[in-house]
């Protein structure tokens, strides 16, 4: 790792009080992402991954360990990052337009800049037609994308996203996928990633967390051999993505049959 | 909640239902409307049929009768005079008291502080049956305007008080997450989130509170004056006018049924989000 990761966890548990009994998500999770790194993350439903992530923003804390972020404990909201939650919580009276101009108006821009920059990301994610739907009259894609586009409109430092491609079809998510990359590429972003699509995790991440089932722990850290500038469209002809994806298979088999 | 709107809504919603099955005489909409109708001239008719029959029209007046009144009343004037009276006060009790219960919802439902201060007082003039104020408001307005406004006011005050408060507060959490993740301070996230998630709620409370603005003005007519549809109301009970007594009655009726429909125009208005999941089919 570099000297100074961007987020740090720290021997970090989380575990939910219910009234069920308690619950453990994860457990002693160690791990550290840096600076324009792209780090996607795979486990079994139920292992704890959204839960990493909501501690990265702030949304509660650890029941023991700590979350840095640029070397600060989290404490509170962590409004350096941007979250693409897994439910995407649009604001449902508002249209795509409106919901995408949520952040620029809370950043304050001009009306006319705030214009043009929804018209632009309505382009990006292809909703142009869909401006003025309502989110309940939106197909589930639709509404990731977005989310997605209100995501990148106020362009944290870093993303937090929870799958946030699992409900587009093949050819838009190769889209999405290389348009994200791209632009976390250019524009330096810090990702954390999560994703059940292995193809997906091991075509966008530098690195790649796989964790075990619940109680969610590390249980193989795979580093891409990849080019960082590679080509998502070419994917299939890359060797080494062959090799990643096959690696990870072979991980998660052994993992899921070891949980059930 | 939904009393006043349920006969709308059902039409609405088994309009796109049954229709390609199999092609009908009429539309649904329309068949439910005719069928509607006939069950009210049904009634009429019995109720024409049983008076001086079986019941003696001292009390239950004819539906005849009832019709010449509203006639004679429409023509010489004076109904249209009494109603413009009372629709005035409940109109500016509704709009009083309904924006103030908007307001204190708001800050009660925003400020925990204030809620926890206020929490009995609340409590005390809630348990309060609102009309029973007329002698005071009597004291402190006159009997006048003021007096049913106030009482019409108070009433429709609590329905859209703790409607709002209780919408205020059960603004999803996780939104406010997300919009402070994005930088929101207290204000951003007051008019982007809280504010708009409450607008149902307030619609619900304004929509339950029209009857009840014009119970509080009618009441206020009652207790003292000698205008309005209350006043008209009383006079025909003084002079043992069953008929006149039923036509105020429906007078009433009708003035509650136009400001319903003011209050659903407003609602569709202020609200397109919900008025397109009506017009949608359910999904899950
Ligand atoms: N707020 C909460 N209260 C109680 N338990 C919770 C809460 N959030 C998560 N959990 C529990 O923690 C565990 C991990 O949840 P989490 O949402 O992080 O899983 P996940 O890895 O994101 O799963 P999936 O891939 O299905 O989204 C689950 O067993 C869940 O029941
Ligand atoms: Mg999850």
């Amino acid at each position: 790792m570099t000297a100074d990761p961007l987020i740090s966890f720290e021997h970090v548990s989380k575990t939910f009080q219910t009234a069920r009994g308690t619950v453990e998500a994860v457990q002693d999770v160690s791990f550290e992402v840096a600076k324009g790194e792209f780090v996607t993350v795979v486990g079994p439903s139920g292992c704890g991954k959204s839960t990493l992530l909501n501690m990265t923003a702030g949304l509660f804390s650890p029941t023991a360990g700590t979350v840095r972020y640029a070397g600060q404990k989290v404490a509170t909201l962590n409004q350096r990052s941007g979250y693409m939650t897994q439910n995407d919580h649009l604001l449902p009276w508002r249209d795509v337009e409106g919901n995408i101009r949520v952040p620029l108006e809370i950043a304050g821009l001009s009306k006319r800049d705030r214009t043009a920059r929804v018209a632009d990301l309505i382009q990006t994610v292809g909703l142009a037609g869909f401006e003025h739907a309502y989110p309940s009259q939106l197909s589930g894609g639709m509404k990731k994308r977005t989310a997605l586009a209100r995501l990148f409109a106020y362009d944290p430092e870093t993303l937090l996203m929870d799958e946030p491609f699992a409900a587009l079809d093949a050819q838009l998510r190769l889209k999405m996928q290389t348009e994200l990359l791209g632009l976390c590429r250019r524009l330096k972003k810090t990702v954390l990633f999560v994703t059940h699509d292995l193809d997906e995790a091991a075509a966008l991440g530098d690195r790649i967390l796989v964790f075990s089932g619940r109680p969610g722990t590390i249980r193989e850290v795979i580093k891409s051999p990849m080019m960082p500038d590679r080509d998502l469209y070419q994917l299939r002809r890359n060797p080494a993505f062959a090799q990643v994806t096959s690696d990870l298979w072979d991980i998660l088999a052994t993992t899921s049959g070891m949980e059930g | 909640m939904e009393v006043i709107g349920t006969s709308q809504a059902g039409a609405a919603a088994a309009a796109p239902g049954g229709a390609p099955s199999r092609p009908r005489a009429f539309p649904p909409a329309l068949r439910q409307l005719m069928m509607q109708a006939a069950l009210i001239g049904g009634l009429l008719v019995v109720w024409q049929l049983l008076s001086g029959r079986l019941i003696s029209d001292f009390f239950i007046s004819r539906p005849t009768a009832i019709f010449a009144v509203i006639v004679e009343t429409t023509l010489d004037g004076s109904l249209l005079y009494h109603a413009s009276i009372t629709a005035m006060e409940a109109l500016l009790g509704f709009i009083v008291g309904g924006a103030l219960g908007i307001l204190f919802g708001v800050a009660l439902g925003w400020s925990k502080l204030l809620a926890d201060l206020l929490n009995p007082l609340v409590l005390c003039f809630n348990s309060l049956p609102k009309v029973a104020l007329a002698p005071l408001f009597i004291l402190w307005f006159g009997i006048g305007l003021n007096m049913k406004v106030a009482l019409s006011a108070a009433t429709v005050f609590f329905l859209v008080f703790l409607n709002t408060y209780t919408g205020v507060r059960a603004v999803s959490q996780e939104l406010i997450a997300i919009l402070r993740l994005m930088g929101a301070n207290r204000r951003h996230v007051l008019t982007k989130v809280v504010l708009p998630s409450a607008l149902t709620w307030v619609f619900a409370g304004l929509r339950v509170s029209v009857p009840y603005a014009l119970i509080g003005a009618v009441v206020g007519e009652l207790f003292a004056s000698n205008r309005g549809l209350g006043a008209m109301l009383s006079q025909a009970q003084g002079q043992f006018d069953t008929a006149g007594v039923f036509a105020a009655l429906f007078a009433i009726t009708v003035l509650s049924l136009l400001l319903n429909a003011v209050v659903k125009v407003a609602e569709t208005k202020v609200m397109p989000w919900q008025s397109g999941d009506h017009q949608q089919n359910t999904t899950v």
